[in-house]
């Protein structure tokens, strides 16, 4: 077929329309796609009373369940712990709120972890990027960049952050090998079980609680069991006055 | 021009090898941390920075405290500060290579490093700790090296040179004062948030800084035949009065906000330092040395007759320079850290291998200075004669 001058340019003309249109196309797709993402934003519930008294009576499961699952060591003195959901007595987990409560509340153990801060300061003072928040609103860490500057551990005002001052491979009993192992020279802390829920899968504490005192769910859906719990019941958050937008709430 | 640092008296060089064991040893027990980590320091999951940061933060003081001679020197061309200029400029490299090694001995993954550059993030202070350190490294490098090789040709340094200089004066306050953000814009750290921290820094640094530079001016003038200006010294010791009188008053604005508010995440780490938290007290002794050794130089400094005389003179720049030593190289770091945010106090005491790192950095610091300073004195004497 023969091509004259005007059927070069009209096609031409449309080539170039539908190639300047597809990166747009695209951008617009990732942006809803991104988009969907933002509407879930994970947030974590600890009935305090209930989980309290069930830890009176022995309870560790979700601790025991968190530590083996991740690999976290134990034993290495109480200096250089490493911690991503440990117990507390409510007046350390809640320090401010000292002297309000009763004896018996005041030292009744609470459980402490990351508490995903919407506005976190370990992801505004990392020099690295190692630690950084998902779109779902989790506070990760990739511990391959980690430097171990620990300067996220000065700014953590929950004491959420550990560093590993010596190589914890000879400190895991039974390891998992599911789950990588740290070296030494890195910060860790809780992930909310970012590669469970990237499956579907929920939390592991929240999982294997027995008694249920752990709610979990998206805090951006209404209909979420988590929305509907912290819409029923009161709730605190850890230092709330210091705009980090805490995303673990206890129940009371 | 180096080959003068080769030229010395026996005594010269048994300084210089004391200088390289105590490096070797703080080498060889760097090698033990790189080895099994950050386990062997006093080191803790809630006071995790202690001495190293420490140092860093007092040096990046000592460092930006050239300006103390630089600015007068330059931009208001106060002659007597001419002679001793280039020591200033000399001590701020020394320093500054300092920090740069106590950052980096306290790396968990000193390796990795570079992620600071390969993954640059604007938001992090630290990030922006590397760049005005690293920047203000190289001014004073280049600065000092042509002004040293001018004078030695018997010319003024080329114009360029003077720009720089210039740039090097407000680059002398950005140090301290990003040093300063590292801890004041922590939430959760209530002994270090204030927004007065960025002045208390500066002034307890151009206190320090000049203490320090006044006492090697003395050394060199025992162990050469420069007369170092004796106009010069007495201005900055009265620079020093006053960045000490003023630092005092910003450490009494802090008791004041803590204690009057009665906020506890204010009141408790002074508490610490001065008296003791739950039964805790053991940086008790080091802050009442600190109070009493800066009592005694400010009425040492105060006084313009024991401060025109040489022998008390030194005695109130090393009060001085012990003092801010203790407040800013020990106090201030460690006691943001107590009590931890659970609100418990758990303390920091360094270790042996520790403090043996942080005396090899110091070493390796001198030796720096060391030669740097005998570069300028020998240009001066070759130049005098």
């Amino acid at each position: 077929m023969r091509i004259n001058r005007r059927k070069f340019l009209k096609a031409g003309g449309a080539a170039t329309l539908v190639m300047g249109v597809l990166p747009v196309a695209q951008a617009l797709a990732e942006k809803r796609q991104s988009g969907e993402a933002a509407d879930v934003k994970w947030g974590l519930a600890v009935d305090l009373r209930a989980c309290w008294e069930h830890q009176q009576a022995g309870c560790r499961e979700c601790m025991d369940a968190c530590h083996y699952e991740h690999n976290v060591p134990v034993g290495q003195g109480s200096k250089e712990e490493i911690k991503w959901i440990w117990s507390a007595p409510f007046k350390e987990v809640f320090p401010e709120l000292e002297g309000v409560w009763e004896e018996d509340l005041a030292n009744s153990a609470a459980l402490a972890l990351c508490n995903h801060c919407d506005n976190p300061p370990c992801v505004r003072v990392c020099p690295t990027k190692a630690t950084f928040q998902t779109k779902t609103g989790i506070t990760v860490m990739d511990y391959h960049r980690c430097i171990g500057c620990r300067y996220c551990m000065a700014g953590c005002p929950y004491g959420a952050r550990s560093f590993n001052f010596r190589d914890p491979r000879p400190f895991i009993d039974k390891a998992n090998p599911s789950y990588p192992t740290r070296e030494k020279g890195v910060v860790e802390k809780c992930n909310l079980c970012a590669e469970r829920l990237a499956d579907g899968l929920k939390p592991l504490c929240v999982d294997v609680c027995p008694h249920g005192v752990l709610y979990f769910g998206n805090l951006k859906d209404p209909q979420s069991e988590i929305s509907r719990v912290l819409k029923d019941r009161f709730s605190l958050q850890r230092k709330a006055e210091l705009g980090t937008r805490p995303k673990v709430y206890y129940l009371l | 021009m180096l080959d003068k640092a080769f030229k010395g008296s026996p005594k010269y060089w048994a300084w210089i090898i004391t200088l390289l064991c105590l490096i070797g040893i703080g080498f060889g027990c760097y090698l033990m941390q790189l080895n099994e980590g950050l386990g062997i320091t006093g080191l803790s999951r809630d006071v995790s920075w202690g001495l190293y940061i420490a140092q860093l933060t007092f040096l990046v003081g000592i460092a930006a405290s050239a300006v103390t001679v630089v600015l007068p020197y330059y931009l208001h061309n106060n002659k007597s500060f001419g002679p001793i200029t280039i020591f200033g400029e000399f001590l701020a490299i020394a320093a500054v290579l300092m920090c740069l090694l106590f950052v980096i001995v306290d790396l968990g993954k000193p390796a990795r490093l570079f992620n600071v550059v390969f993954h640059p993030t604007p938001n992090s202070i630290l990030f922006w700790d590397m760049v005005v350190l690293n920047g203000y490294l190289l001014l004073n490098l280049i600065i000092g090296w042509n002004v040293l090789e001018a004078e030695r040709g018997g010319v003024k340094p080329a114009p360029w040179v003077k720009t720089l200089i210039y740039i090097s004066i407000p680059w002398a306050i950005s140090i301290h004062t990003v040093t300063a953000f590292l801890y004041a814009g922590l939430p959760g750290r209530g002994y270090w948030l204030t927004a007065l921290m960025g002045a208390r820094f500066l002034a307890s640094a151009f206190a320090s800084g000049p203490a320090l530079l006044i006492l090697l001016i003395f050394i060199i003038r025992k162990y050469s035949r420069d007369d170092v200006g004796k106009e010069g010294v007495q201005k900055l010791a009265v620079i020093m009065t006053y960045a000490l009188a003023i630092s005092l008053f910003f450490i009494g604005l802090e008791f004041f906000t803590a204690f009057y508010s009665q906020v506890p995440g204010h009141m408790e780490s002074l508490m610490y330092l001065f008296g003791g938290l739950d039964g805790y007290h053991g940086l008790v002794p080091f802050m009442w040395a600190f109070a009493v050794l800066a009592v005694l130089a400010l009425v040492l400094l105060l006084n313009p007759a024991t401060r025109n005389q040489e022998s008390t003179l030194k005695l109130a720049c090393g009060a001085t320079f012990l003092a801010m030593f203790l407040e800013k190289g020990l106090g201030l770091v460690i006691a943001g850290f107590i009590p931890n945010p659970m609100g418990v106090v758990s303390e920091y005491f360094p270790t042996v291998p520790e403090v043996l790192i942080t005396v090899g950095i110091w070493a390796l610091g001198f030796l720096v200075l060391t030669v740097l300073y005998k570069l300028a004195v020998g240009v001066k004497e070759e130049v005098e004669f």
